[in-house]
């Protein structure tokens, strides 16, 4: 079998629903004759043409608006926001608006909308290309935040995303866009939007993670496996809603836990999974909770990025302070 | 230097404050049933306006937006658009909103402060949109969802002068120029957003004209002479049915009222001013016209206000009798299927579990 990037994975499941569903429609800056800064929607103009592929003016809160209109009459929406940085003017819409439309109707209208936008550092991008803000979306009611964290993840995760009846918002890691290949069958099946990927076992430390952090993760627990620690890790890839019964069945087993992601500390979500597992794992815990996460600055010019990312020495650190306990 | 560009901004009005015929009037105001059909319907309007306030002033209702001196703006909107058409508005058009299957207590509903008020049992129209200006984008993607379909249906976005310096306006505007959307976008100037005269909102001339820098076409009207209001909205639908494009209208109108029932207009609009825009009024100019064409009486009034008081007095009572809600509705519909999490929050909030 052939294997693929996370980019490609993406839009092969952006032309696999094209096809199944005529409502589906993708939308954007640069979305078409270009097929996305990044490519991602590459091909899909010439596949379903300028009806189905749209290429918008340059206008973030137009584009997150505009979707609420169409997704009322029963399309289905996927919007591209060039970069997480950039679709804060669209929050207004997405706050006020397509999370609300179903409540405050009682149903009557809906917003299967999915907001796909490219998020994180490490790409020597320049300044507000390598945002992490994805506990400001989080935090809304109304919405989904999904985060992929592999080709095959990426393929039915934007599946099970555009088939939602409900507005997603769909981070994809920009660091992994073309980091690493995998073999992924475009047989249409969709993930669950609720459930925690486990992509690692072992019986000391659990280690959760979500996007492209969980390289830095994956390797750390790999390196420690050799020392004799064994690390759970988890991929969360879904933040919100959280799948909490698998990382509180994780944690009953191991009794430590440490929750790497880019994003700053300080309210993170994190702070988040922190919380939960204080109020409904605290006797399980053998340490105190660990978060190695992003600094509370502004992500530096990517000079100093590699700074900011939480390193693997830092994560393997933190391994070691909770094996102490 | 070369002139590159130029434009210019019509003014329609046919009946103008002296309720006169300033020209011809279009072949549906000839009819005198369907001026009698807008007066009744402004009136209506106005018995509805009068009650809500009493109702909020006794405690039975939340704050209230009036839409006191605007009736035949909204009137003429709703009688110009057809059924299949969308209507995204703001929360002033209640005119519309009664002639495309909103009843008068769903609108007292919403304000009463129950979501059921926008489940709209017989329109299919958008709630009314409180963050200013939002609705103008929501039209533009109805807008693409028909051309989209290549149906034969027409989104509109209305909202007042406030709106117009908002990006959402602009950024509406600005795609369905270019797209050529079937939209119409209809402005009520009613001079005031809360505090903010007209003239602090914006130097341009007219709003009208903010549609120029769109690529289309933007058309003043006396938004108090509802034959105006409905003429050429009539028209600008039917352009955009047709798939010419979208239309930008500004209506003239005066907010007679508070913003809302929040609010003191008497800390900055002036009693003369006032007074002025009292003598422009919709109502009064329409009745004047129906009187001196023999076509309306003081009887006739009479029977109509007694008329308006009972359907305005069942709308209250359907109202005040509406079914209590539980907590379980905070929390259905979220998602189309609740998840877990709210669903645990949902049982605390109904007591069932220890919160």
């Amino acid at each position: 079998m052939v294997e693929i990037t996370l980019v490609e994975a993406l839009n092969q499941a952006l032309a696999y629903e094209m096809q199944c569903d005529p409502n589906v429609l993708v939308l954007g800056e640069d979305v078409g004759i270009n097929g996305g800064v990044f490519r991602v929607t590459q091909d899909l103009l010439k596949k379903f043409g300028p009806d189905r592929v749209l290429d918008t003016p340059l206008a973030e809160s137009m584009i997150a608006g505009m979707c609420v209109g169409m997704a009322s009459q029963g399309l289905r929406p996927v919007a591209e926001f060039q970069f997480m940085g950039f679709s804060y003017p669209g929050l207004d819409q997405i706050i006020n608006h397509a999370t609300r439309l179903r409540n405050r109707t009682r149903g009557r209208l809906s917003c299967p909308i999915v907001y796909r936008m490219p998020y994180g550092a490490g790409i020597h991008a320049p300044e507000h290309h390598s945002e992490s803000t994805e506990a400001i979306y989080a935090h809304i009611p109304g919405l989904r935040v999904v985060i992929p964290s592999s080709p095959a993840r990426a393929y039915g995760l934007l599946l099970a995303a555009i088939r939602d009846p409900d507005p997603v918002i769909f981070l994809e890691p920009s660091r992994l866009y073309r980091l690493v290949k995998q073999a992924v069958v475009n047989d249409g099946k969709a993930l669950p939007l609720d459930r925690c990927f486990k992509l690692r076992d072992g019986s000391n430390v659990t280690l959760i993670s979500w996007g492209a952090m969980l390289h830095e993760t994956l390797n750390v627990a790999k390196q420690v496996a050799e020392e004799g620690i064994e690390c759970d890790v988890i991929d969360v890839a879904t933040i919100k809603p959280l799948d909490r019964l698998s990382i509180l069945t994780s944690v009953e087993k191991t009794g430590r836990c440490i929750i790497i992601h880019e994003a700053p500390l300080n309210c993170g979500v994190g702070a988040e999974i922190a919380a939960m597992l204080a109020e409904q794992g605290l006797f399980f815990l053998k340490a105190p909770v660990i978060r190695v996460t992003g600094y509370d600055t502004v992500v530096p010019y990517f000079k100093l990025e590699k700074k900011y990312l939480p390193s693997e020495s830092r994560i393997k650190q933190a391994v070691y302070t909770v094996m102490e306990s | 230097m070369i002139e590159v560009a130029q434009f210019s901004i019509p003014y329609y009005q046919f009946l103008d404050e002296q309720a006169r015929a300033v020209t011809s009037l279009p072949g549906f105001a000839k009819q005198i049933d369907t001026l009698l059909h807008f007066y009744r319907l402004m009136v209506l309007i106005r018995t509805f306006d009068t009650k809500a306030i009493a109702l909020q002033r006794t405690g039975k209702l939340g704050t209230y937006a009036s839409i006191l001196g605007q009736e035949a703006v909204s009137v003429g909107l709703g009688h110009a658009m057809k059924p299949e058409d969308v209507l995204c508005p703001a929360y002033r058009e209640y005119g519309a909103q009664i002639q495309r299957g909103v009843t008068l207590s769903e609108i007292l509903l919403y304000w009463g402060g129950d979501e059921r008020g926008n489940q709209f049992q017989s329109s299919h129209d958008f709630p009314m949109a409180v963050p200013i200006g939002t609705q103008n984008l929501h039209a533009v993607g109805v807008a693409c969802a028909f051309k989209y379909r290549k149906q034969a249906r027409v989104a509109v976005a209305a909202c007042g002068d406030g709106a117009t310096s908002e990006g959402d306006f602009y950024e509406a505007m600005n795609l369905a120029g270019v797209w050529s959307l079937p939209v119409v976008f209809l402005v009520s100037n009613n001079q005031w957003a809360i505090s903010v005269s007209r003239d602090h909102q914006t130097r341009c001339k007219t709003l009208a004209q903010k549609a120029i820098a769109a690529g289309f076409e933007g058309w003043q009207v006396d938004g108090n002479d509802v034959i105006a209001v409905r003429e050429k909205i009539s028209e600008a639908l039917e352009k955009a049915r047709g798939g010419d494009g979208p239309t930008l209208i500004e209506a003239l109108t005066y907010r007679l009222s508070d913003h809302t029932t929040a609010d003191d207009a008497n800390r900055y609009r002036s009693k003369q001013a006032l007074e002025l825009a009292y003598a422009k009024e919709p109502i009064r100019r329409l009745k004047r016209y129906l009187i001196e064409q023999g076509h309306w009486s003081e009887e006739k009034e009479e029977s109509l206000l007694q008329l308006c008081a009972k359907e305005v007095g069942q709308a209250v009572m359907d109202y005040q009798s509406v079914s209590s809600v539980t907590t379980d509705v905070m929390f259905d519909f979220h998602f189309e299927k609740c998840p877990e999490e709210l669903e645990e929050q949902k049982a605390i909030a109904s007591g069932n579990k220890d919160g």
